[in-house]
């Protein structure tokens, strides 16, 4: 395989990381305020994602650098051409990985409900943003001959990359939702089996949708297949949701995230962000890339780091894997 | 003001944000290790108060110095795409490695040390939070090279038909003689810094509130102070050689740091001016003679060349232009960083010996020094990067990019205007919560460890520590 290719694929990896792991919570800090009844409950939900969210977001923090290193114009052209909703993630991630760590540090309720807000706007906006900028990817937007972004702000919001927020969103609370039927006990884990059961309909009618909308502007074999796969594994995952097989159902729709990050990677390829204005302006795999030796360092670091981070990222999931109750939560 | 000026506006404003953060949390974390470690080593139970207290204070700050990251870490892109364009090749690696390789190590072994006391051995628990001590060093050596390569550029060659730096050589960026010596540089004014406010806060309680826990509050003074006096030796002599490399990579910063007009030999050191800097008129000011030859040269007779000789140099290879930075920017952030450097170590030595023999502090003037002690380092580091960046100017990328063709062309004032107004409103008021926060648990004193009683078994039990 060509190292371009390679490169697409490990930033198609990071992403899939990044959307499955911060997926879920996301989708736990959107639910803090319907699943959590009372200050005790609320921790509850805030603590099964305590040791693990902010690893979860180096995710993030990675996809962005490889993007850099491996396809620095891509890195250019998305960052500085998608300013404004991206400004709304940073600000959106901002507030909420600071509420995590002060909410709980003043015995004051008034302090505590502010910052339940900014963890579930802070939540809501990036789950929604970041389908809305994958879908515009997907679209197409205007890139001119020098690889800028020319179509402003409202371009942006056109019905299918809304459709792609809302699919987000509504993958990311059913993936939290049954999370927390996994990692509860008592009632908040019978509230959030029930809620993954609804929200998990939506988000399969949306996002079958989503990707068939998709497929029909942009496909692939390889994406086809992938997208039947992704709705199946749903569906899988909700079947087992409502027999009560946490385990699996949280597979499913772990499984179902995956997928459907992988068939929008399929299906952009080989483009990286095509251009509406003439297809000379598309970036792509090959005009958007570092130097093969660039790659060629790339390569080596992601192979010896990765399975080292997955091992020690795995282990944490092992360390914290008990359920947790009301009757778990110290008095602060 | 055009999209150019408030995008670098914007970005050394949250550059400078994100700074106040990071140095407290690279010492603090090696301080709360060294902590930890005692009390694992000895059993103490002093330490291990300390450590929950003072691990308490670098949780607060470090949830900072991570939100404040994730926007530099967008910014490249967002504000300086033509940049990004120009350097990904070379600069995105070591970014990337810096993500994989430390903040991953960091986030998820900080978050197994806060959630693990009661789920992990004493010895796993007390690696993790070394591990994640270690990840800060990373993170900061593969920033600082990156850094570095727009300092002094090597290991690339400029593909004209691409219109790009390309790398040839990454172990020459790893090994950046800029990078080699800011290294050690930053992160001995990082444990200073940290220093700064163990020793702050022990002094605080000492002279507040006498007789109550003593004993641990006597040895964090003495860990924080040395750790502050210790760490501006080391900063003066990185410091040195650093101003050696810096003369020779760009002189241009060394003869403005000195607002130096003309070449000199040898060349004396003002330590103030007073007068306006821009070379026009005669202005008074107290000069140690040689004191810049050597910082510059390593020899006390060296020759050290003036803003003008350069200006004129630069113009021929570069073609015409202004190539002198912002000259009393750069005469003062010299100078404030060396001397609020200086001041911290003072109060840190005053303070030692206020308790020296097993004395107890009481002085009203100490007491005040001490609230002002952290502020010192903070202030330090500010400003030795903006002497560092501002003194690189007008280059983004010395002698490759100019800063004013770095911006991103596509991105509209007001949307600069807009991004920078919200972070401008985050961050104060965060900075607010954040600086209330650490008074509270700092005025709360040191928790009390004894175990809680167990009166259910297992499962039942509550965690030893939770949101
Ligand atoms: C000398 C050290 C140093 C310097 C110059 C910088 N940082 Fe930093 N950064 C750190 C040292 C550090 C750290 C010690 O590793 C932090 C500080 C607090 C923390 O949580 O980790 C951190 C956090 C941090 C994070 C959050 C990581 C996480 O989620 O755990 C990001 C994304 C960045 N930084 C990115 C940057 C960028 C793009 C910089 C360049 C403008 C930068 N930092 C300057
Ligand atoms: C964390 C410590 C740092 C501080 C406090 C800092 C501070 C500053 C300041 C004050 C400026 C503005 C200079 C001017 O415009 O006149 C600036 C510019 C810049 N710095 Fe840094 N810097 C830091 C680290 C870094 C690092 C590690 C990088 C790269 C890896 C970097 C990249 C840049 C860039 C790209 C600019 C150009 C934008 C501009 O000129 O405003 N900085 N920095
Ligand atoms: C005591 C004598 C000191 C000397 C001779 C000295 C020298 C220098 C020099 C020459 C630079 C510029 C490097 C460059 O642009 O290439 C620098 C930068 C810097 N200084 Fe200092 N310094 C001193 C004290 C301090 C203190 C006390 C602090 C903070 C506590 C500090 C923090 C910094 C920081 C953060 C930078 C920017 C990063 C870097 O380039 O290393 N310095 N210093």
């Amino acid at each position: 395989m060509e190292l371009t290719t390679i490169w697409f694929v490990l930033i198609a990896v990071l992403w899939i990381g990044y959307f499955v792991l911060e997926g879920f919570d996301f989708g736990v800090g959107i639910l803090l305020g319907v699943l959590g009844r009372g200050e005790k409950e609320r921790r509850v939900l805030i603590n099964t994602i305590g040791p693990v969210w902010d690893g979860n977001e180096v995710w993030v923090l990675t996809a962005g650098g490889a993007t850099f290193a491996a396809f620095p114009e891509w890195y250019a052209t998305l960052f500085s051409g998608f300013y404004l909703p991206l400004l709304l993630i940073l600000a959106a991630l901002i507030i909420r990985g600071v509420a995590f760590e002060y909410r709980g540090k003043r015995d004051d309720p008034r302090w505590k409900r502010r910052w339940d807000w900014c963890i579930i706007v802070g939540s809501f906006l990036p789950a929604v943003l970041w389908g809305v900028a994958f879908a515009n990817i997907l679209r197409g937007v205007p890139i001119n001959a020098e690889f800028e972004y020319v179509g402003g702000f409202f371009n942006l919001l056109n019905p299918y990359a809304l459709l792609g927020g809302l699919t987000t969103l509504a993958l990311f609370v059913t993936h939290g939702a049954i999370f927390l039927a996994l990692k509860t006990r008592g009632e908040v884990r019978d509230r959030a089996n029930a809620l993954a059961g609804r929200v998990g309909l939506v988000a399969a009618v949306l996002a079958v949708a989503f990707l068939v909308w998709t497929l029909a502007q942009r496909s692939s074999p390889a994406a086809v297949v992938l997208a039947v796969v992704a709705a199946l594994a749903l569906v899988g995952g909700l079947l087992a949701n409502r027999v009560r097989r946490e385990g699996w159902a949280f597979l499913g729709t772990a499984a179902a995230i995956a997928l459907a990050v992988a068939c929008l990677f399929a299906a952009l390829y080989p483009n990286v962000m095509p251009s509406t204005i003439s297809d000379a302006n598309s970036l792509t795999i090959d005009n958007a890339s570092s130097t093969a030796y660039t790659l060629k360092i790339m390569t080596w670091v992601a192979v010896v780091f990765t399975p080292i981070v997955l091992i020690y990222q795995g282990w944490t999931y092992w360390v914290f894997r008990k359920r947790l109750g009301t009757a778990d939560i110290p008095e602060t | 003001m055009d999209a150019l000026d408030i995008a670098r506006w914007q970005f050394g404003i949250t550059t400078v944000y994100h700074f106040l953060f990071v140095p407290l949390t690279i010492g603090l974390s090696f301080i709360v290790a060294a902590l930890q470690t005692a009390w694992v080593r000895t059993g103490n139970e002093k330490w291990l108060r300390l450590t929950k207290f003072y691990g308490k204070l670098f949780l607060i700050n470090f949830a900072m110095g991570v939100v404040t990251g994730i926007v530099q870490e967008f910014q490249f892109g967002m504000n300086w795409s033509t940049y990004s364009r120009f350097v990904g090749d070379i600069f995105g690696a070591p970014l990337a490695i810096e993500a994989l390789v430390a903040f991953f190590l960091e986030s998820t072994f900080l978050g197994l040390w806060i959630f693990g006391w009661d789920r992990l051995p004493k010895r796993i628990h007390l690696a993790c939070i070394w591990a994640a001590a270690i990840g800060t060093l990373l993170s900061a050596y593969f920033i600082l090279a990156a850094n570095s390569f727009m300092q002094n550029p090597v290991g690339f060659t400029y593909n004209e038909e691409r219109g790009r730096a390309e790398l040839t050589d990454f172990m020459a960026v790893l090994t950046n003689k800029v990078t080699l010596v800011t290294f050690p540089h930053t992160i001995a004014a990082a444990f200073m810094t940290a220093g700064a406010l163990v020793a702050a806060v022990a002094v605080w309680h000492l002279i507040r509130r006498p007789g109550v826990d003593t004993a641990p509050f006597r040895s964090a003074l003495k860990i924080g102070a040395w750790t502050t006096i210790v760490g501006l030796a080391a900063v003066a002599i990185s410091g040195d050689v650093q101003g050696k490399i810096m003369t020779e990579v760009q002189p241009m910063k060394m003869a403005a740091a000195e607002a130096l007009y003309t070449n000199e030999q040898p060349a004396s050191f003002s330590i103030l001016t007073i007068g306006t800097l821009d070379g026009s008129e005669e202005v008074w000011a107290i000069k140690i003679p040689h004191v810049l030859s050597f910082l510059a040269t390593g020899t006390w007779n060296g020759e050290v060349r003036g803003i003008n000789d350069l200006q004129k140099e630069y113009q021929l290879t570069y073609g015409p232009g202004d190539y002198k930075p912002n000259i009393p920017v750069a005469y003062w952030s010299f100078r404030l960083m060396i001397g609020f450097g200086i001041l911290a170590a003072l109060v840190a030595l005053w303070a030692l010996w206020a308790i020296r023999r097993g004395r107890a502090p009481t002085s009203k003037l100490l007491l005040w020094s001490a609230i002002a002690l952290p502020i010192m380092p903070l202030a330090a580091n500010s400003f030795g990067w903006i002497f560092t960046e501002m003194g690189r100017q007008p280059w983004i990328v010395f002698s490759q990019l100019l800063t004013a063709s770095g911006v991103s062309p596509g991105t509209t004032t007001g949307e600069v205007i807009t991004s920078l107004t919200l972070f401008t409103l985050l961050y104060g008021g965060l900075a607010v919560v954040e600086v209330g926060l650490l008074l509270h648990f700092i005025r709360k004193g040191l928790p009390d460890v004894s175990a809680p009683p167990v009166d259910e078994e297992g499962e039942d039990r509550p965690l030893a520590f939770a949101y």
